[in-house]
């Protein structure tokens, strides 16, 4: 599958999975996803995979420790409910440090919430989420086609440094639909694993666990496990700059919120607003340098978001005070417009004057 | 000298933390001498539960997977799924496999996981100290139910044999004991098919083994095995609950 074609991103995301070798599926229906598990239901017979609906999102996030510890490239998805489940078994699987992918297609919470587009799970994903000190590598799409590229190298990310990697997107990227195509990666071989569940033929016993009873031990594998953190922050920051050089004003969005403010930019320098955009596509490691470039230039930044001020934390982080910090959020699923972006930005430049 | 008895090859040379009287050295034995009476060492993998055993892996020494509290079942399925050739068991006390992870076991017999549960039903909470398990009798005393477990408050022990023999996916389920030589002798025998079932690839087979406390029944180890006889047999009978239909 070279060319383009027409796919709905959860659709992208499934069909990235299988290009990208990934041959385990473990998950549980929830809305805005369902259509990943179905997907990968008919797909998988089809490669040979193993596709195998769990009794929860529990249980699902267990089957891919065991699948991943056992050397599987393995992945599940959910939305944001489920994925509050699945917290316990991702502090187990960054302490046990087992690759895999886990997609999360947020809505709107806190609670059942509702099953429209959010980006509410901002500080679960990037924080930890679970219990102890960890973090997961967060990848946040804003187009169909990032969705697909970026599941694809997920995996390798995981495989990279033995760590769960999380897409990060939305119901409103899981539903729409847009041209993709699977761009053939160089067949990339993944590590040796010689730490995997295999049985413990010509070699002595393997142990996939987390426990570790005495503190001097607990706190070595802590601090082994933070050299892994900051080797992903050092390495693997991604963001894009729109628009940032010449821009009085910028606006830091991700995922969708990013993908709108786009349409605000290109409106707002029609009418002689220079708006640049910093969109962090990594959100774990969190490109907190571009930041502080940014607010050596510009001095009011506009953070927009689908929830009511997450990443906006991580951006006064990194703009450590030289610049103004606006913010402007809609939540419980609804997606704010361009037009509501736009008169935003127009009341900050107005408020300078 | 001929040597008469020995410690299984797939037993490390050392010493359990177990207390005295604790059942749990004894299964422990009785699957080491199963994996090498079947000659399946190198393919054996054998998940661990959170409870005293959760160092299962110091003890057997076959690959092994620490699992997060209840959920050993769901961990071995990922693992059978990617190696069907393995052979794959659970270890998991009362509180792992009746209370906080019924779901998995119940879902992980009704697919037919191709898998092995040793179960061992201790009617209390070990590790933590002695409290109410979902498999504490009525009127027995832990440090939760101080006055005797009330079937007005806590509710009835949960027979899991005896549930997870009404589905269709349970090949073998058996409950036996270990508290005194002709039960280990039965246990074992127990144990040995349940791996036989697996690998004949005919479904989920589980073993209850009803195991003594001593510790946390505040018991002598003496006292422990009679409790299991006076107690514990009369509410959890020992037999065969389901057996593959091929051996009859």
């Amino acid at each position: 599958m070279s060319k383009k074609t027409l796919m709905t991103g959860n659709e992208a995301i499934a069909e990235a999975a299988v290009q990208a070798g990934c041959r385990y599926f473990f998950g549980y229906p929830i809305t805005p996803q369902s259509e990943i598990p179905e997907y990968l239901s008919k797909r998988f017979p089809e490669v040979g995979g193993c596709f195998l609906q769990a009794e929860s999102e529990i249980a699902s996030i267990y089957m891919v420790f065991g699948a991943a510890g056992a050397g599987a490239r393995v992945m599940t998805s959910s939305s944001s409910p489920g994925i509050s489940l699945m917290q316990e078994g991702i502090s187990y699987i960054a302490a046990a440090e087992l690759p895999c992918v886990i997609v999360n297609m947020m809505r709107g919470g806190p609670g059942l919430g509702g099953i429209q587009p959010s980006q509410s799970d901002y500080f679960q994903a990037t924080k930890g989420g679970g219990h102890g000190d960890y973090h997961v590598l967060v990848l946040a799409p804003s187009t169909v086609q990032e969705a697909a590229d970026l599941m694809m190298e997920a995996f390798d990310l995981a495989d990279k440094y033995r760590n769960p990697v999380m897409i990060l997107g939305d119901g409103l990227l899981g539903q729409m639909i847009e041209p993709v195509e699977f761009r053939r990666r160089p067949s990339a071989a993944r590590p040796a694993r010689e730490w995997t569940i295999t049985g413990a033929k010509g070699r002595s016993q393997n142990v996939v666990k987390s426990l570790y009873l005495k503190p001097d031990v607990l706190e070595q594998h802590n601090l082994d496990l933070n050299r892994k953190y900051q080797k992903m922050i050092k390495n693997e920051r991604r963001v894009e700059a729109h628009l940032t050089e010449d821009a009085q004003i910028v606006i830091v969005a991700f995922g969708m919120a990013a993908r709108i403010a786009k349409t605000a930019i290109k409106i707002l320098r029609e009418k002689g607003i220079k708006v640049g955009l910093v969109r962090p596509i990594t959100l774990f490691p969190f490109p907190y340098q571009t930041l502080e470039k940014v607010a050596e230039k510009v001095d009011k930044l506009l953070v927009v978001e689908m929830n009511l001020g997450q990443m906006i934390e991580d951006v006064k982080l990194g703009v450590c005070g030289k610049a103004e910090v606006h913010f402007y959020g809609r939540v419980g699923g609804i997606v704010p417009s361009y037009d509501e972006i736009v008169a935003e930005v127009e009341k900050i430049v107005r408020k300078r004057r | 000298m001929k040597k008469i008895f020995e410690r299984p090859k797939s037993m490390y040379a050392v010493s359990t933390h177990y207390c005295p009287g604790c059942g749990h050295g004894i299964v422990h034995r009785l699957i080491a001498e199963t994996i090498d009476e079947l000659g399946i060492l190198e393919k054996t993998v054998g998940v661990a539960p959170v409870g005293c055993s959760v160092l299962l892996y110091n003890y057997i020494n076959c690959d092994m997977y620490e699992a997060a509290h209840g959920r050993a079942p769901a961990i071995a399925t990922g693992c059978k799924r990617v190696h069907p050739e393995l052979v794959v068991f659970t270890y998991q006390g009362d509180g792992d496999l009746a209370s906080i992870g019924t779901a998995e076991i119940i879902h992980t017999a009704a697919r037919g996981e191709n898998i092995t549960t040793v179960f061992i039903n201790n009617a209390i909470y070990g590790m933590t100290g002695g409290q109410m398990a979902p498999t504490t009798l009525i009127g027995q005393k832990t440090t939760t139910s101080p006055f005797g477990r009330s079937s007005k408050e806590a509710g009835y022990p949960l027979k899991m044999s005896e549930i997870l023999a009404t589905l269709n996916g349970a090949a073998y389920i058996t409950r036996v004991a270990v508290n005194n030589p002709k039960n280990v002798i039965q246990a074992k025998k127990a144990i040995k098919k349940a791996f036989e079932t697996q690998i004949k690839g005919l479904g989920f087979s589980l073993v209850e083994v009803l195991s003594q406390c001593p510790t946390a029944w505040r018991m002598s180890p003496r006292e422990a095995v009679k409790w299991v006889d006076e107690e514990m047999i009369p509410y959890y009978p020992l037999g065969e609950f389901k057996s593959p239909k091929e051996e009859g």
